[in-house]
């Protein structure tokens, strides 16, 4: 069996959470985030991981300790219409767990 | 006063494939949504994708399965009232319900299905100072009557389809228009992203790229908006700002009908048939939440037909009703067409 990796999510509240992701069950984030219920069911992942609602944007703090998928189209552009972008923003829907991101840390953005 | 047996809240897969499962048990069903078109997210948001796990299809477009399921229950009459978001439900004296929309559309039914999905769509608000304040007084999120805009100076802030859209019809009917957008890039149908330049060529529609509203202002109604174009703050005046940055779902006015709300959702008990805690209102579908939910389309259709039966029980006490099998009863319709397996022939062979 795959192992797991540990991921770092600080929630809306700034409280950080570390976790176990497993690499062999196509997660992402996102997913991840749902399944800790680190943010209120409702609040994130609306669209279901599309791209197409924002609603789990994060700012990755340690970008250039992991490797990070390149951003698509539709996350490129999900982004530019979203509130509170920064620099640092992804979509937690787009970000898949692989071995890669062991010890990724991201924030969750504030609900919009 | 609309009649019916079921009023159904929602026209997504779920509340659609009730009117089927109520039709066989001759139930009539009526169904309210905010959207102008049924089908829900499937339609609204992504009716190109195609969806793996509808059991018996190996793929289906998103919208392809809205159409059929529309195919699926004509026969079975359901009425509409789109556009329009449940906004009360009051209880009867007799048990029955009335469901009173924004608009003032009123529906009376026996029992009250909530199949709302994700909720009413609502437009994204950007977050803007007073933003509030110059709702009605020159921020509007929907183009209802173009004709408002006649003559008028305009300002639309967003960088999908509806914002590509307006802008290229209101080009022409407005005085003035300008288009911001935090990027170059415009995601929409290339000829929509195509005829934006030839306006913008046209000297008709003012580009305020890459740029973000940063400010409103106004004493009793809106003036001007402040737009910051990389780090530069320019003033714009403007009788109107339209920002078009899509819709997102929200539970709505349902929040507030009584009902037990956990996690963003209705609770119901899923161990019998998927009531709420007011009798007679259920709730199905992605909208609803119990011990081990799953939000599948799948998971929708077996709750609306437990529904269905439990509406039947409610409304017949006493009567024993047996299930029955489409393959062996057919289908009565109500527009009176029966639908039903070829009989085989019983005859000797000499």
């Amino acid at each position: 069996m795959a192992e797991d990796i540990k991921l770092t999510i600080i929630d809306r509240d700034g409280e950080t959470h570390i976790v176990d992701a497993p690499t062999d069950m196509g997660m992402n984030v996102m997913e991840v985030v749902r399944a800790y219920e680190l943010a209120p069911e409702g609040t994130i992942g609306i669209c279901g991981g599309m791209a197409m609602c924002a609603s789990c944007q994060c700012y990755v703090i340690n970008g250039d300790e992991v490797e990070l998928p390149e951003m698509n189209p539709d996350e490129e552009a999900m982004l530019s219409e979203a509130f509170n972008v920064k620099d640092n923003s992804r979509l937690g829907c787009q970000i898949h767990i692989e071995p890669s991101l062991e010890g990724l840390v991201v924030q969750l953005a504030p609900e919009s | 006063m609309i009649e019916t047996d079921i009023i159904i809240i929602g026209a997504g897969p779920t509340g659609l494939f009730a009117v089927f499962e109520a039709g066989l048990l001759k139930l009539k069903c009526h169904l309210i949504d905010g959207l102008p078109q049924p089908g829900g997210q499937l339609t609204e948001l992504y009716p190109k994708k195609p969806i793996f796990d509808i059991p018996g299809y190996p793929s289906v477009g998103a919208a392809e399965l809205i159409d059929n399921l529309m195919e699926q229950i004509k026969q079975f009459q359901p009425g509409f009232t789109l556009n329009e978001v449940a906004e009360t439900v009051e209880k009867l004296e007799d048990g029955t319900f009335i469901v009173t929309t924004n608009k003032g559309t009123k529906h009376h039914g026996k029992a009250v299905a909530i199949a709302g999905g994700l909720g009413s769509f609502e437009p994204r608000k950007p977050e803007l100072e007073n933003l509030a304040f110059y709702e009605d007084k020159g921020v509007e999120y929907f183009v209802k009557k173009p004709e408002m805009f006649a003559g008028k100076k305009i300002v639309i802030a967003g960088g999908g389809d509806s914002a590509l859209d307006w802008s290229i019809y209101l080009a022409d009917l407005a005085a003035e228009v300008h288009l911001v957008h935090r990027r170059n890039e415009f995601r929409g149908a290339l000829d929509s992203v195509e005829k934006v330049q030839a306006l913008k060529d046209q000297g008709k529609i003012n580009m305020l790229t890459p740029g973000e509203i940063v400010e409103l202002k106004g004493t009793d109604k809106l003036e001007a908006v402040v737009v910051d174009i990389e780090g530069e703050k320019r003033e714009i005046a403007c009788d109107y700002f339209i920002p078009l940055f899509g819709l997102t779902p929200k539970l709505g006015p349902i929040a507030d009908w009584g009902l037990e709300i956990e996690k963003n959702a209705i609770k119901v008990n899923n161990a019998l048939d998927y009531q709420t805690n007011i009798p007679g209102i259920y709730a199905i579908g992605d909208v609803n939440i119990y011990p081990g939910k799953l939000k599948l389309i799948l998971c929708g259709f077996h709750e609306a037909t437990l529904m269905c039966q439990s509406v039947y029980n409610m409304l017949n006490p006493g009567k024993k009703f047996v299930l029955k099998y489409t393959t062996v009863s057919g289908i009565n319709g109500f527009d009176g067409t029966r639908k039903e397996a070829e009989k085989a022939v019983v005859k000797s062979i000499e």
